[in-house]
């Protein structure tokens, strides 16, 4: 067993595994005891494979970014998860799920959304699958992304705003449990590598597919063997864990997490939940989140609302203490920033959650012939008004 | 000292009477009048609620509780002060999420229970197998009952499971739900109910979750040891019913 995945419990190293109500063991022990022999079987696979190729349009391009490289002054590629169908990493991960709940025989899907691209990635999928899907956000949320939430309701899905706690992510993930909790029948899909086990591994494999290319493509098409950066951004943790898991085994290869790091540690504005958290359980995980010192669980801040979670997927709180991985709080300025220049270098907008990766460009120095690998887990169509109402020149 | 609760369990095997409150609900001060006011009725068992930002296994009224209760200043250390100032007969047990024991603690967490004379806790998302091997030890050199939730969904097998390594009352969850219903009970879960006292396990059973008057309390007693109420109390609370009529309503 490699020192990277979970033991029988779910934990890497001390963190993960289930921290769960007694209500919802059964609905989590069918999970656990099922989901691998769903993902490792020949059917799931080959609904899996044929769904992403021609449904999302995978293989996303490894793109070399011609512009961006003479800049540096190195080798920069660009894992364009951006143009998969619904416009970020999301819809891997709800496409694997929906297959695994319907191999459960679920007849319906509930999930939590903040910025609402999982909620729209779930909404899509279920409206593909012909499943019923109930979807509960903050209603912070959903003022601030009514786009998406607007999309959700085109799509068919049932919105229900969350107006407990502070009304945003972490409140609609608390509703989507409780829902759980009463309705058994229901499968619960969690948009990113957090939650009780098995789901941060789960989500991990699905995303899986992100390293794979990466891998594949760096050799097939660019003859190189391997990378010595991969840079993701951090929320939950998703895109992220999909870029490293490929690259795990392999010390030589650098991973990066780009935390959103808001209006900076002063401020008590920040998102930067490994630079800035304490180990603690949140949402059935042992994990790092922010706290205060009585353990109430704080109310994070990003520009981002796809970053603004205040905990972490397990994997990445192990790859931290285990200094396996690096994670570099990027704020929001220096989001906004890195989301211009890439904007005016190479002609793509990135979602606001990916310019925090880029955002890492400037704060680490490359040699000229590394090769780095940015994973650009969406596109920015959602946040054009923050960008505009933040303009840099 | 003895543990109250123990000697509670001992002598009194039927119509256990637990009663829950946020402590800091409705003002801060309300702990201590509370813990005083129910220490003069029949209640047997206080329940007193530990606040939280997250609690994810309650509904409503108890969440609205813990976020006044948080706003009014409520922390962990003023709650073991406020419990150690007033000298309670009945047994006591805590209930909270495990990442505020994590964040105080453990030992500390434990040692202040048995300053302030708590007879055990209720930690519904710590799995038994962590707490057996983590905490177990601490539990018992403080004298504190760690308390098992069972549900509807919980098979016969854990349930006996369970009842062999508790060591105070069992949980029953009386509804696959949240806290906080205010329904008859349907037919499964009188089943369930049925189920349960069909085992004849060692452990007393308190039935919580969905118990909010004399009909519900008195349903429950039928096939368990007693019941837990919570949310209905806490709207009375809310209201400033008096604490006694509130119990002698219960017991009927
Ligand atoms: C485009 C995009 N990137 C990243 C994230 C962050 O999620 P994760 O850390 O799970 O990849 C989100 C979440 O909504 C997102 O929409």
């Amino acid at each position: 067993m490699s020192r990277y995945t979970i033991d029988s419990e779910g934990f890497y190293g001390e963190f993960g595994g289930a921290f769960i109500p007694e209500m919802l063991v059964p609905n989590i022990q069918e999970l656990q005891e099922n989901y691998e022999n769903i993902i490792n079987s020949e059917a799931f696979k080959k609904e899996f494979i044929s769904l992403l190729k021609n449904y999302v349009g995978r293989p996303s391009p490894l793109y070399y970014a011609n512009n961006l490289s003479t800049h540096y002054n190195t080798t920069i590629f660009l894992k364009r998860e951006d143009v998969n169908h619904t416009g970020s990493h999301k819809v891997n991960n709800t496409i694997g799920q929906v297959l695994i709940a319907k191999h459960l025989g679920k007849k319906y899907i509930i999930a939590e959304t903040g910025a609402g691209q999982h909620g729209v990635a779930t909404a899509t999928v279920c409206a593909l699958m012909n499943i019923k899907c109930k979807v509960f956000m903050g209603a912070k949320d959903v003022e601030r992304q009514s786009s998406n939430y607007n999309r959700m309701n085109m799509l068919g899905a049932e919105v229900i705003p969350v107006t407990s706690g502070s009304k945003t992510l972490k409140d609609a993930t608390n509703e989507a449990l409780r829902y759980w909790i009463a309705n058994p029948n229901a499968y619960y899909l969690i948009g990113s590598a957090i939650g009780p086990h098995p789901y941060p591994d789960m989500v991990t494999k699905l995303q899986s597919v992100i390293g794979d290319e990466i891998k594949q493509q760096l050799t097939n098409e660019y003859q190189q063997n391997k990378p010595n950066y991969v840079i993701a951004c951090v929320g939950g943790g998703s895109n992220a864990a999909g870029s490293f898991y490929s690259f795990l085994e392999d010390e030589d290869v650098k991973l990066i997490g780009a935390e959103a790091h808001g209006k900076g540690e002063e401020t008590g504005k920040s998102a930067a939940t490994l630079n800035l958290g304490k180990k603690g359980v949140i949402h059935g995980c042992m994990t790092y989140l922010m706290q205060n010192k009585d353990g109430q669980i704080k109310e994070p801040y990003s520009i981002s609302a796809g970053l603004d979670y205040p905990g972490i997927g397990p994997l990445h709180a192990h790859l931290y203490r285990t200094n396996r991985a690096q994670y570099i709080p990027v704020s929001d300025k220096e989001a906004l920033k890195a989301a211009y220049f890439l904007t005016q270098k190479e002609g793509i907008i990135p979602a606001l959650e990916s310019a925090h990766a880029l955002g890492v460009l400037e704060k680490l120095s490359f040699k000229k012939k590394d090769i780095v690998v940015v994973t650009l887990s969406g596109k920015g169509d959602k946040d054009i008004e923050t960008y505009i109402k933040n303009s840099v020149k | 000292m003895n543990n109250k609760l123990t000697q509670l369990l001992s002598t009194k095997q039927k119509d256990i009477l637990t009663l829950y409150f946020t402590a800091g609900f409705p003002k801060l001060e309300s702990t201590i009048s509370i813990l005083k006011g129910l220490d003069s009725t029949d209640v047997d068992i206080i329940e007193v609620g530990i606040p939280f930002t997250d609690p994810v296994a309650d509904g409503p009224v108890i969440q609205k509780s813990n976020t006044v209760a948080l706003k009014n200043g409520i922390t962990l250390p003023l709650l073991f002060k406020q419990l150690q100032e007033v000298n309670i007969s009945k047994p006591i047990v805590l209930m909270g999420y495990f990442n505020q024991f994590l964040q105080f603690g453990a030992e500390q967490f434990c040692t202040q229970c048995k300053a302030a004379n708590v007879s055990g806790l209720i930690i519904p998302d710590l799995p038994i197998a962590y707490f057996n091997t983590h905490y177990k030890e601490l539990f018992d050199s403080n004298n504190l009952h760690n308390h098992y939730l069972i549900t509807p969904q919980t098979s016969d097998e854990r349930i006996r499971e369970i009842d062999n390594i508790s060591t105070s009352f069992i949980y029953a969850v009386a509804d696959n739900s949240i806290t906080g219903n205010t329904k008859d009970f349907n037919d499964a879960q009188v089943a369930y109910f049925k189920r349960i006292a069909m085992l004849k396990l060692k452990s007393p059973i308190q039935f919580g979750f969905g118990i909010y008057n004399n009909a519900t309390f008195s349903k429950v007693c039928q096939y368990g040891h007693g019941g837990i109420i919570g949310s209905s109390f806490i709207k009375a609370l809310e209201k400033g019913n008096s604490i006694t009529d509130f119990v002698k309503n219960i017991r009927g």
